[in-house]
């Protein structure tokens, strides 16, 4: 079964922590560079837009915060489930250390959002299909950051908040179709979709790289977290005296 | 000889109906709530009917799900505090039957009601008498939907303190589909439309909690009882 050794090593607290310690600053030193890099093409190479002149430029940050805001949800719920099923508290820890930053990446989304939505759309806030179902996900990571935080057994608050990021799954494709689904004011999905994207390579490019600068950087917030997290679930055990030392 | 599943949840729900026959007024709170936040409306809104009609799915839907989960407070809380989940979880029957018996059974005691006394608070809101069928009709099966994914929110915050507070944030967000569908569809029996449509969408989450909640309730209190 040496296949599955790097799973059961998932499943220990020190070697997950070293993993941790060892790859935050790549994460996070790649994080900088891409963003540096995207940020150039965004706004300084890519030409404007030819509709909304120079206020397209916010999709930079708008759409990688907002996919990320799905895809930490997802991967919460994956860590949370993963957790249930084989009894993991390592995926506990990294499903509580999702929760944060996918709350404060979605509180981005909506707010790059509202400024982009003033200058197009006239209002900071419609009632929009795709802007209710990213306040609902928002709900639901204060949901289940409080009840974390109102059950006082850890390990009940693992379970209990896991079942709970299972359930909210059926909300992310929810999300993701609502503008293909309902009539809405805000534009359907322009570059994941079937076949090319409908956008010119020198906007789309910085974007994509953006959206990995994103991602790195939420990788790298994660490990730092999960550390956190380990040190404090763990605090009792003999192997935080000898890595601390 | 063993008892069968579907025995037992016929056990439980009538175990339930006496229990809650004995102890009336837990009936009568949630829905005494919700007639007072529909009289509120004109109160704060307008008096005049025509605004207030066009008003009432809204008013109807918010005051339908603040009640029911206020009901939801009594659906697991007292068998928890007094050991009576934990023998249900010991008994070797399938907890995810007896739960489902006892959502059911909730939901014929607090929703069913809420939507037969829906026409009164209807009436005050200026909706015509003739669109009382689709009215009724849509709030039964709304609550229905919402009792059944209530009951996954009131397993998951047993272990909680302050379980009330957080038993409506966690079930706000995964109401909201249930809560936009009932109300077009209340919406379009006020206006005389074809409910219809909104109504298979309402029948298919319902559906869907049919399936999958029972489950889910079970796992989150057994969870819950560790």
């Amino acid at each position: 079964m040496a296949t599955w050794t790097w799973f059961h090593r998932l499943g220990s607290p020190p070697h997950v922590f070293a993993f941790a310690r060892r790859w935050t600053p790549w994460f996070g030193g790649f994080a900088a560079v891409t963003m540096v890099i995207a940020l150039y093409g965004g706004l300084v190479l890519a030409p404007a837009d030819y509709q909304q002149k120079d206020a397209f430029r916010m999709v930079y940050v708008h759409a990688p915060t907002a996919w990320l805001s799905l895809m930490i949800y997802t991967t919460m719920a994956v860590a949370a489930a993963v957790g249930l099923i084989w009894r993991m508290k390592v995926a506990h820890a990294a499903a509580a250390a999702c929760a944060p930053i996918g709350a404060w990446f979605t509180v981005a989304a909506l707010g790059t959002g509202m400024l982009w939505g003033k200058p197009m759309w006239g209002a900071y806030w419609v009632w929009d299909p795709r802007l209710t179902a990213e306040l609902v996900l928002l709900f639901l990571y204060l949901g289940y950051m409080g009840l974390r935080a109102g059950i006082e057994d850890p390990g009940k608050a693992d379970k209990a908040s896991a079942v709970l990021a299972v359930v909210g799954v059926v909300n992310v494709p929810i999300i993701k179709f609502s503008v293909d689904w309902w009539n809405s004011l805000h534009q359907t999905a322009t570059v994941m979709q079937m076949g090319k994207p409908k956008m010119d390579g020198d906007m789309l490019w910085p974007l994509l790289l953006m959206f990995v600068a994103f991602a790195l950087y939420f990788v790298a917030i994660l490990l730092i977290r999960l550390r956190a997290e380990l040190l404090r679930r763990e605090r009792n055990a003999s192997w935080i005296r000898e890595v601390l030392a | 000889m063993k008892t069968g599943s579907l025995e037992a949840a016929r056990l439980v729900a009538v175990r339930d109906l006496r229990l809650a026959f004995r102890k009336p007024s837990q009936l009568i709170q949630p829905l005494m709530f919700f007639l007072i936040v529909a009289t509120l409306f004109p109160l704060t809104l307008t008096p005049e009917m025509s605004r207030l009609r066009d008003a009432a799915p809204g008013v109807l839907w918010v005051g339908a799900l603040l009640s029911s989960l206020l009901a939801l407070e009594f659906l697991f809380r007292d068998d928890a505090v007094d050991g009576t989940l934990e023998q249900f979880a010991l008994s070797g029957q399938s907890l995810t039957w007896m739960l489902f018996a006892k959502t059911c059974t909730h939901w014929l005691l607090t929703g069913l009601p809420l939507a037969l006394s829906a026409p009164v608070a209807a009436l005050m809101l200026g909706v015509p008498a003739g669109s009382m069928g689709g009215v009724v009709a849509s709030l039964a099966l709304g609550s229905f939907a919402l009792s059944l994914l209530g009951a996954i929110g009131a397993g998951i915050t047993l272990g909680a303190r302050r379980g009330g507070v957080l038993l409506s944030l966690l079930t706000l967000p995964l109401a909201v589909p249930i809560l936009i569908f009932g109300a077009r569809a209340t919406e379009l029996a006020i206006g005389g439309g074809d409910i219809a449509p909104p109504m298979y969408l309402l029948g298919a989450i319902a559906v869907l909690g049919l399936t999958l909640a029972p489950l889910a309730a079970a796992a989150a209190v057994r969870i819950g009882l560790e």
